[in-house]
């Protein structure tokens, strides 16, 4: 058996792209810094050099006129690939995304397509503070017409970064910067991951922990520890929020009769709430707990590390809701706990963990 | 040969082609003169924005266009969608939410669109199909077609940033984009000069880089000679132009009235304009040179009432969209 090939997601991404160049003539890249020596954290790092200025385009700073014109140009057939170092920058942009991107298939009664790739980082950690981190995955997920992914593991990237390209409609595609790092098992040749829906990670039965982008790893950390102390749970890595299809969720629940839900984002009229509101509406009666949300505070998020430590949750909290969902012993749910923690070696919350390898 | 209708220094006006520019503008004029004494009918379910008064800057740019070439607009786009000609039909099922309506009922009046003959869009955010425009643009430059694209703004669109950003962005990479600032002078209600210092548009689209030229916007022989040396520059590859056409909107911003009552602008104003209107003034030049008869004139007024006639029995008598068909399309398949 030969063996798997690992590399980070950041050498998916830029692997990725030079496929998509180089297979399709229409494609193009741009964004601030897609050209420049360090190439968007090395996603773009050098692929002007092959595919030359002319589709690697180093935009001005203008986020939501060169918006327009990446829209502009996909209604005439090509296929642009955006790139927004944060997401908060992207905030720029909103008025193009919104109502020219958004509903120009739909107000044309499907004549109009805009195939339009659009990459954003969120920037959390090493103090990037309020305006530099934000997760803001509800924001485009409210929106008809826009598709929103959330990869988690450098296989998904490739595989939904491909699925992307290929769709004929507006795709807002959310980059964890901390799952950059992340190494794991890649196919080299090409590979598509259709739009379509949720994956089920791990299958334990116990409770059903949804997660999306970088919480799929803390939630894949609590699930292997809740494993050991006979507590196996259910992971679905949420990944493809719009179009929203929360079949494979509510089957799950349907089984535990148990749900967490976890969120890059803030808690409030985040993401989770809409899974929550999808099982209520279809599997009620299956519910034996109340529902459990982990998300961001109803605060901006701060600079300091001293402020930082308790804003952002991780797979403890993750072990202490399904602990106390499925009533674990104390001592279960302080082992499990213990496990995590130590997993994560004393690395300080506004760093990345390197132990973060696949296989997932 | 005309003298006195010449399209350049070197090219006089074919009298046939003037003629034609003098029909076309009398067509937007009674199509829209037609929306608004049927307005109250309530059929038209829809904001309608009329561009009566302005219809020379359309007909002049659109007759140096292709039918490749492409086409965005803003919220006023009746006019630039008939000029570039879109299907009268499909418009005015449009605007009373047929199935037929260029957009199935979708849009309403702000959406027209018609890419069958370049018309690709139009945006009712003010500005916000100017980045359309110059991504069309970039499109045709990447797909080494010889097209270009026409951007229409109004006076307004330079006061949104997007402007300022995509005039840059086809300044950079000279993209094949002419933009067409119809400066009508007001926004809704209120007057340019306190929106705006007192500088010339063009000096704005000069700052950027842009070839740029001021012309009478409703001198529909003025604007085709200044929208031929734009698009001629454009298409050869020099990058992008901007023509400020001066005109005047003569009914309310938004709807089929007249608003002079209201005070935003003066009675004097108001009759200043209306004596130039472009389609008399048009008629006068024809006329004093033999071209254009009481009876030609009447004869196209005839076709054009009947052709008008015919297309609103069209959209009153199509179909509604089915009710169920709303969800559709979403996403493109």
């Amino acid at each position: 058996m030969p063996t798997e090939r690992v590399i980070t997601t950041v050498e998916a991404i830029r692997e990725t792209l030079a496929q998509a160049l180089r297979d399709r003539p229409e494609v193009f890249l741009l964004g601030e810094g897609v050209a420049d020596p360090t190439g968007i954290f090395g996603t773009t790092k050098g692929l002007v050099d092959e595919f030359g200025p002319e589709r690697v385009i180093e935009m001005p700073v203008a986020e939501n006129g060169l918006t327009g014109i990446a829209i502009g140009s996909a209604l005439m057939g090509r296929r642009p690939v955006m790139t927004h170092q944060r997401v908060d920058f992207a905030l720029l942009s909103i008025e193009q995304l919104f109502n020219a991107a958004a509903k120009s298939c739909y107000v044309t009664n499907g004549r109009h397509r805009v195939p339009f790739t659009v990459r954003m980082v969120i920037g959390r950690g090493w103090g990037q503070g309020p305006q530099h981190s934000q997760s803001l995955e509800a924001l485009f997920a409210h929106i008809p017409g826009l598709k929103v992914v959330m990869p988690s593991t450098p296989y998904e990237f490739k595989g939904l970064l491909h699925g992307a390209i290929d769709d004929d409609n507006p795709v807002i595609f959310i980059e964890h910067r901390w799952l950059h790092y992340v190494s794991g098992p890649v196919p080299p040749e090409r590979y598509a991951i259709p739009l379509t829906g949720p994956r089920l990670v791990e299958q334990g039965g116990r409770a059903t922990v949804v997660a999306n982008s970088y919480m799929v790893l803390e939630a894949i950390r609590a699930s292997a520890a809740l494993a050991k102390v006979g507590c196996p749970v259910d992971v679905i890595d949420l990944r493809v929020l719009r179009p929203f299809d929360p079949t494979l969720i509510v089957e799950s629940v349907r089984r535990t009769g148990r749900l967490v839900v976890c969120d890059t984002g803030w808690q409030l009229f985040g993401i989770g709430s809409e899974i929550i509101a999808a099982v209520a509406e279809r599997a009620f009666d299956a519910l034996k707990k109340p529902v459990v949300r982990i998300g961001l505070p109803d605060h901006p998020t701060p600079s300091s590390l001293a402020l930082a430590e308790s804003y952002y949750p991780g797979s403890g909290d993750i072990v202490d809701a399904i602990g106390k969902l499925c009533d674990l012993p104390a001592a279960a749910i302080a082992a499990a706990r213990a496990e995590v923690i130590a997993a994560r070696r004393g690395i300080p919350i506004d760093k990345p963990d390197p132990a973060f390898k696949g296989p997932f | 040969m005309v003298a006195g209708l010449k399209t350049s220094q070197d090219t006089a006006l074919d009298p046939s082609f003037a003629t034609g520019l003098f029909r076309d503008m009398l067509r937007i004029r009674m199509v829209e003169e037609e929306i608004a004494k049927r307005y109250r009918e309530e059929k038209m379910r829809c904001p309608v924005h009329l561009s009566i008064g302005q219809e020379a800057v359309p007909v002049g740019v659109s007759a140096v266009l292709r039918r490749s070439d492409q086409v965005v607009s803003t919220h006023r786009c009746h006019a630039h969608y008939l000029a570039k000609g879109g299907d009268l039909r499909a418009m005015l099922c449009e605007l009373m939410g047929r199935a037929e309506g260029c957009c199935g009922g979708r849009g309403g009046s702000m959406h027209l669109f018609d890419p069958a003959v370049g018309m690709l869009l139009s945006l009712p955010i003010v500005a916000a199909s100017i980045p359309i425009g110059v991504g069309a643009a970039l499109a045709l430059k990447q797909a080494k077609r010889d097209d270009v694209a026409v951007v229409y703004l109004g006076d307004a669109s330079v006061e949104e940033g997007v402007f300022h950003e995509s005039a840059n962005f086809a300044a950079v990479h000279r993209l094949p984009v002419v933009f067409v600032c119809e400066n009508n002078l007001y926004s809704v209600y209120t007057p340019l000069e306190e929106r705006q210092p007192p500088r010339p548009i063009t000096d704005l689209a000069r700052a950027h880089g842009l070839y740029a030229v001021a012309v009478d916007g409703n001198d529909v022989v003025a604007v085709h000679r200044a929208a031929s040396d734009a698009v001629r520059r454009v298409r050869s590859g020099s990058g992008p132009a901007f023509i400020e056409a001066a005109t005047y909107r003569w009914r309310e911003h938004c709807g089929p009235n007249f608003d002079n009552t209201l005070g935003y602008r003066t009675e004097v104003e108001f009759e200043t304009w209306k004596r130039r209107d472009p389609i008399e003034t048009l008629a006068q030049h024809l006329g004093e040179h033999g071209l254009l008869s009481e009876s030609q004139r009447a004869g196209f007024a005839a076709e054009i009432a009947a052709e008008i006639a015919g297309a609103f029995a069209y959209a009153e008598a199509a179909p509604y969209p089915a009710p169920e068909t709303a969800e559709r399309h979403l996403y493109a398949d």
